[in-house]
């Protein structure tokens, strides 16, 4: 979408601007099937290694961050509800409000990505990476011993720790590239009470990656608490 | 004779001149041109594969081809006719020139979207060809764990980034195509109104948009693997490499009706226009093409009868996979049955359009053997399996395919072809193709297995007409290459209809306008009203 389409009111192939609301949605709505079945191949997988080993991956589930995880998902959901606040802000055309909710969610993106960096280095620091450098000792290995958890299969949990959370750290990046853009467009004044279709879509695709971390959450770090 | 050039009005492909012009473009219409000469060349990159196969396999210990080569080429034939040019060439081609002006809109619902899924494309097929300069990979398009995480020495890893990135490609197409045709119809153009073409892409869409996720997510778990030593297939941690053989086909065989639906569709707009018939069964035909979408998502598990997934999983899959035969008999015989007591003529469209129902309906049939749990354990990684895939991929897809752009390359080019020319090709082809592909059914019964460099004396002979046949079909192919090319300068001009046929494509100057209609059509009557006439006269 360039500047003279926003100021015309919508691109030529549409025949007005809530066709061309419509489709975006759509396209977005459409999207985001695209995207569950890609995270679900990953659940599936999950699924049946866990129904499989499960005292391994309740022992993996054990040697995560449980109080991070808790903080990151506050974060997440925090930042769901600005972001829903910059969606109704553009909608009533408050320009500022807009600007800064986006903002807001940016940080908070940014904080959950932080937290789950620090994660990353603490696996590193205790050898739970998955190929690279896996050989848990002390405090892990003891843990590990305790719930009679083969080492190899422990090793299969981390593979879906990093693999998971992964990919869902690169879905947040992508969406905070996709709020930079939104800011800029929201400073240049390109929204108004008539044309706000991108931030409400981009509230779609941010809103999903928050949801896929709400089961990303339980799935890894919860699991491990039956004892 | 040479006819002059078409000036007389302004079109999509005089409209601006250059390079630029062209790859900036956002019109589906140049887009689908992109499109059709990336896949044209993929098409001979994959050929080339095949022809060094069939020279190879002349003699039962050949001499052509290292045993590593030919694991090598087996595997670039595959990847790159299944990925670069069976599922994109109807869709990206033919469904990008013709969704939009067939429900009448002036272009796809995100036309940047759209020049993006080319790109992504190209970026997908630039890789698998630096792979195969680069030294090739012999995985078999399938890249079955664990030969291809642990064991195999070749470019694996790169291609599997080729085949992921080249995924999103189809994925933008199928999401553009969706939201397309839900929002974007003309006026008038209820459901139960669109062409058949329109249903069948929107089934293939819905496939592309949930199945090609899964094969992306498994690539990347297969990548990860092999760079990180440890995975999720990795039988040393635990993990089951036939994990892997579930989550790709989940994705690759609904990919095979990412190849079969969109050409369903052509054949649906070739038998009525040429038999001058309404179809039979309209709502049964559309409705058949997304049962076939659903079900396609079902029957994964008859690729691994053999594999030791469980015998009641066995069972179930098998049962669903017969299921699958339903709709595609529905569109044989409602086929047939337009044809019945039509008024038919045989331009070469409509041969390439019955010589698809033929090659399809043997396909199919020979495909209920694989489905049964008992004859699939014998003719399970024979030729037999290999002649059935080419039935349908080959002599239903790209029949069609060819069909279709015959039918539609007076409305591409605004120029008509050499008719006979066309008419001898679509029958070298058809000959060419039984030729290649019917021995390799009985080979596959006696025993012989797919992917070997050798073989024992007693198959020469077919395996001598194999070979014998797919030079016959390597020609059939070229003939049109030839006079297509031709046509675009020296073929007389085509007008807006040369066929005579229904549907809104039709209605606009050919080649069409930019934004493809002067205005806004306004639909009202049903698709294939061709029997309107007649029953005015009675």
């Amino acid at each position: 979408m360039n500047l003279s389409e926003v100021h015309t009111g919508h691109a030529h192939q549409f025949e007005d601007i809530e066709q061309q609301h419509e489709a975006g949605t759509l396209g977005m709505w459409a999207f985001l099937a695209t995207e569950i079945m890609f995270f679900g191949g990953l659940f599936a997988a999950y699924t049946i290694y866990r129904t499989a080993y499960l005292p391994a991956f309740e022992t993996g589930s054990r040697l995560l961050d449980l109080r991070l995880g808790a903080f990151n998902t506050v974060v997440l959901i925090g930042s769901s509800l600005t972001m829903a606040l910059a969606v109704r802000a553009a909608q009533t055309g408050e320009r500022n409000k807009l600007a800064t909710y986006i903002v807001l969610t940016m940080i908070l993106g940014a904080a959950f990505l932080g937290v789950k960096a620090f994660e990353y280095e603490h696996k590193w620091d205790h050898s739970l990476i998955p190929g690279l450098k896996f050989a848990p000792e002390g405090e892990d290995l003891l843990q590990i011993t305790r719930w009679h958890a083969g080492i190899p299969q422990v090793q299969l949990f981390f593979c879906f720790y990093f693999f998971m959370t992964g990919m869902h750290a690169l879905h947040m990046i992508i969406g905070l590239g996709l709020l930079a853009v939104l800011l800029v467009r929201s400073l240049r004044g390109n929204f108004s009470t008539h044309y706000y279709s991108p931030v409400e879509v981009n509230g779609l695709y941010w809103h999903f990656v928050d949801i896929v971390w709400i089961f990303l959450f339980p799935l890894l770090y919860l699991i491990g608490g039956r004892y | 004779m040479h006819y002059p050039r078409i000036e007389s009005h302004v079109h999509y492909l005089n409209v601006n001149y250059g390079i630029r012009s062209w790859l900036f473009t956002t019109d589906h219409k140049r887009i689908g041109l992109l499109y059709l000469a990336s896949v044209t060349f993929m098409f001979l990159v994959g050929g080339l594969a095949a022809v060094l196969m069939r020279l190879q396999l002349v003699e039962p210990q050949g001499t052509l081809l290292e045993p590593d080569t030919f694991n090598k080429m087996f595997s670039t034939h595959g990847i790159v006719m299944i990925f670069f040019f069976l599922i994109p060439a109807i869709p990206a081609v033919l469904g990008n020139f013709l969704v939009p002006m067939m429900i009448g809109a002036r272009d796809l619902a995100f036309p940047r979207i759209n020049l993006l899924s080319w790109y992504v494309y190209l970026v997908g097929a630039i890789l698998t060809l630096i792979a195969i300069l680069n030294g090739g990979v012999d995985t078999g398009w399938t890249f079955y764990t664990p030969y291809s995480s642990t064991y195999s020495n070749s470019n694996v890893l790169l291609v599997g980034i080729a085949a992921f990135i080249t995924g999103f490609s189809s994925i933008l197409t199928g999401l553009n195509f969706i939201v397309t045709i839900h929002k974007m119809r003309a006026p008038g153009l209820t459901w139960s109104r669109l062409p058949l073409f329109i249903w069948a892409h929107y089934a293939t869409s819905l496939i592309m948009l949930l199945g090609t996720p899964v094969l992306a997510i498994t690539l990347v778990l297969l990548a990860l693997e092999r760079i990180l030593h440890a995975g999720i297939f990795d039988p040393k941690l635990g993990g089951d490499p036939l994990l892997f053989q579930h989550l790709f086909w989940f994705y690759s065989h609904p990919a095979v009706y990412i190849m079969i639906l969109p050409a369903m569709g052509v054949v649906s707009e070739l038998i009525t226009c040429f038999s001058r018939k309404r179809i039979f069964g309209y709502k049964v035909v559309a409705f058949s093409s997304l049962a076939i979408a659903v079900l396609g998502f079902l029957v994964w598990g008859h690729h691994m009868f053999v594999t030791g997934q469980s015998v009641y999983a066995g069972l179930i899959f098998s049962a669903l996979s017969f299921l699958v035969a339903i709709p595609s008999a529905i569109k044989v015989f409602n086929w047939t049955a337009t044809l019945y007591k039509g008024s038919i003529s045989h331009d070469a469209p409509m041969l390439y359009a019955l010589g698809f129902i033929g090659l399809f309906t043997m396909g199919g049939l020979t495909g209920l053997f694989l489905a049964s749990l008992a004859t699939d354990v014998h003719l399970n990684g024979t030729y037999f399996i290999v002649a059935h895939f080419h039935y349908i991929m080959v002599g239903g897809t790209i029949m069609a395919y060819l069909g279709g752009i015959h039918f539609w390359w007076p409305k591409i080019s605004g120029r008509l072809y050499p008719d006979k020319w066309a008419r001898f090709a679509a029958l070298v082809i058809f000959i060419g193709f039984n030729l290649t592909f019917f021995p390799q059914f009985l080979l596959g019964y006696l025993g012989m297995p797919r992917r070997y460099a050798f073989y024992p004396q007693e198959f020469q002979v077919l395996n001598v007409l194999s070979s014998a046949g797919a030079s016959v079909l390597g020609v059939g192919y070229a003939i049109p290459l030839i006079y297509l090319i031709w046509s675009l300068r020296y073929g007389p001009p085509a007008g807006p209809n040369p066929w005579g046929a229904k549907g809104l494509e039709w209605q606009t100057p050919s080649p069409p306008p930019t934004e493809n209609f002067e205005e806004t059509p306004i639909v009202t009557e049903e698709a294939y009203a061709y029997a309107s006439e007649d029953h005015e006269l009675v």
